[in-house]
């Protein structure tokens, strides 16, 4: 009987183009959105290599100062994180690290643009990096001001074609520095480790960020010794801001900030609130809801599709009625169909949204992208769209199964 | 073959009752050809469907080959629909969907036990049977309404059932079109003993059958 509900079923979707295509694009559309969203939040704040010891890491992004009449938010000083975070007890290790700055080299007459980070040597055991020859600077070479620096794969073929980097000088914003390091590409959309060429904070040009208290272009990374202790020194860590001191109390007397996960403080900064709290639970919540609409929209179109398909094929039903079909066989028909059709447009999605995730990354728009398909979220979503498509079948199939062959007939108005 | 005692049939919509059969007692004989005639609306189609199963009257009884058919269930009776009733239709309700051929094997998707290609083949026969040997694989709208009316005549008989129930089958054709369809049911009840009962509103036809039973306003009047 199956084999027959699937052959009965294939001939309609060839016969009626038009539905079949209307409904396999709106499945598979709403599944690649969905893969495509899933893909992206899981590849930006799911722990991954470098970042490797995510789930015992907290950071501090950015602070915001409030005084009487100013409010500056951002990256804090090198001598606040150096102060306040680097000194928190009960860490394994505190890295202090500046956000990425754009650099060019002159190179055998060509300019390379480079993003360019100054960590200390702490950072490199904080992060995971995979090094494809060298290694790390060290805590000696910052606190001796040595000029090396790790470079990416990227940059090295930039520099140096397919020819091994260690131990070769670079030139970058001016100042040469010798590879001791060679890396594998990040993404940029991992903050914290990301950039093309990582050097000491002590080459800076001037030592301004010894004296910079409050603003400046630092981040700071915590690594606990085990999960467990996270909130401790979170609650550690803000219990400290009341104290901090302010140079100058009628441009800054408040900090606000926390340490934080990546997806705590994208909650800080994208949800208003007067503290600027960090409401992770709440961002969640408004991200599954944005995604349940998204799914119910089309599901209620599909419904639509569905109920005026069946009943422009009130006819068929009478004429099957006739000939010796029982309701639950039409039932088990339509059924059919539908579950068919949102398994093609599973299928459809699955590779659409590869498809899609490998034209964002090979479309050079976000550096070093590289996406990958979460397979638990894209069975979730088959599994949506299966009961869905089992819904919105069942509910119009079973109405019209119940009609009476005779009236089913006479709708049909005609030979249709 | 067929018998209907006591037969009624009321319609009941919010507030109107309409009667559209009254105290109907018929008896059709096995590898009869009878035809029911009478002004429109006087039940001819209503009687047919409680013939044949896809309505439900609201009194009486209907026994099929001696069986009581009257109080099977749904799964029941769309057996019996399928083992032993054919139908053909004015509008010859084909499924524009489906090819020729897939129209006429309608009928033993809902068998157990046919393989696909067994299924093919009788629907094939079936066609041969009712004359139309060429564009079984066309869909019903690039046929004529002679053609169709034929495919729909093979579908009704694909399953080799005891009785063919035509509801003005020749209604919509012209006159020779209709001359050649009763010429198919015809030869289906003298070669294959097939129990014919058709609704006509046109004496000539009814004249080329055994027995005619006429309705007026939902009664038996001969
Ligand atoms: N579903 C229905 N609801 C209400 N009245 C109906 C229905 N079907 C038929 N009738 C009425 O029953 C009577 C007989 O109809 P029908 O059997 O179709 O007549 P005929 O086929 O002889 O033209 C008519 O008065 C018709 O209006
Ligand atoms: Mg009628």
């Amino acid at each position: 009987m199956l084999k027959n509900y699937l052959k009965i079923a294939f001939k309609v979707f060839l016969r009626r183009k038009f539905f079949t295509f209307i409904s396999l694009f709106a499945i598979s559309f709403t599944l690649i959105i969905l893969m495509v969203a899933t893909a992206l939040f899981d590849n930006i704040f799911a722990p991954q290599p470098p970042e490797d010891k995510a789930d015992r890491s907290l950071y501090v992004f950015g602070m915001r100062f409030q005084g009487p009449e100013n409010q500056s938010t951002g990256p804090a000083g090198y001598v606040f994180l150096d102060r306040y975070v680097r000194t928190l007890p009960n860490v394994e290790k505190v890295s202090i690290y500046t956000t990425p700055n754009t650099v060019y080299s002159f190179w055998r007459g060509a300019k390379i643009k480079s993003f360019l980070k100054r960590t200390d040597g702490e950072f490199w055991q904080i992060m995971g990096f995979r090094f494809l020859e060298g290694g790390p600077f060290t805590a000696d070479d910052e606190k001796s001001a040595n000029f090396v620096a790790v470079i990416n794969e990227a940059t090295r073929h930039k520099f140096f074609g397919d020819e091994s980097a260690v131990g070769k000088m670079i030139e970058a914003d001016g100042q040469q520095f010798r590879v001791v390091g060679v890396v594998a590409n990040v993404p940029i959309y991992r903050m914290n480790p990301f950039a093309d060429i990582w050097v000491p904070i002590s080459t800076s040009k001037t030592n301004a960020y010894k004296s910079q208290l409050l603003r400046g272009e630092f981040q700071a990374a915590i690594l606990a010794k085990s999960t467990a202790d996270l909130p401790a020194i979170k609650s550690e860590f803000e219990s400290r801001l009341p104290g901090v001191e302010f140079p100058d109390k009628r441009e800054f007397n408040t900090a606000i900030g926390g340490a934080d996960t990546f997806f705590e403080y994208t909650s800080r900064m994208l949800i208003p609130s007067q503290q600027m709290e960090s409401q992770p639970r709440k961002l969640l919540v408004i991200i599954i809801s944005l995604m349940v609409l998204f799914m119910v929209l089309p599901t209620v179109n599909l419904i639509n599709i569905n109920v005026s398909r069946i009943l422009e094929r009130a006819g068929e039903i009478g004429v099957r009625k006739a000939f010796g079909a029982s309701s639950w066989t039409l039932v088990g028909q339509f059924v059919t169909e539908n579950v068919l059709l949102t398994l093609i447009g599973g299928v459809l999605g699955f590779f659409g949204s590869q498809f899609v995730l490998k034209l964002i990354a090979d479309s050079g728009l976000i550096p070093y992208a590289e996406f990958h398909l979460n397979y638990r979220f894209f069975v979730y979503g088959l599994l949506t769209a299966l009961f869905f498509g089992l819904f919105s079948g069942v509910y119009p199939a079973w109405k019209m199964s119940r009609l009476h062959p005779v009236q089913a007939l006479k709708g049909a108005g005609g030979s249709r | 073959m067929i018998q209907l005692e006591g037969i009624e049939k009321v319609y009941r919509t919010e507030r109107i009752e309409t009667v559209a059969l009254t105290n109907i007692n018929l008896t059709v004989g096995e590898g009869e050809f009878i035809s029911i005639m009478g002004p429109s609306g006087s039940g001819k189609s209503t009687l047919l469907n409680v013939i044949g199963l896809l309505d439900v009257p609201t009194g009486g009884k209907v026994a099929l080959n001696s069986k009581p058919v009257t109080s099977y269930s749904d799964r029941n009776l769309a057996r019996v629909r399928n083992e032993e009733i054919g139908f053909v239709f004015q509008t010859f309700h084909l499924i524009h969907d489906l090819s020729v051929v897939d129209n006429v094997e309608i009928p033993l998707l809902y068998r157990k036990g046919i393989s696909s290609s067994e299924r093919r083949k009788l629907a094939l026969r079936a066609l041969d049977r009712v004359g139309l040997h060429a564009r079984v694989h066309h869909f019903p709208g690039q046929l004529s309404g002679g053609q169709q009316q034929r495919v729909a005549i093979a579908r009704a008989i694909v399953g080799n059932p005891r009785i063919l129930l035509a509801d003005e089958p020749t209604g919509n054709l012209d006159s020779q079109m209709g001359d050649e369809i009763m010429d198919v049911l015809k030869g289906l009840n003298e070669n294959e003993k097939t129990t014919v009962v058709m609704v006509t509103h046109d004496p000539r036809q009814a004249e080329k059958t055994e027995r005619v039973v006429r309705l007026f306003d939902g009664r038996q009047v001969s």
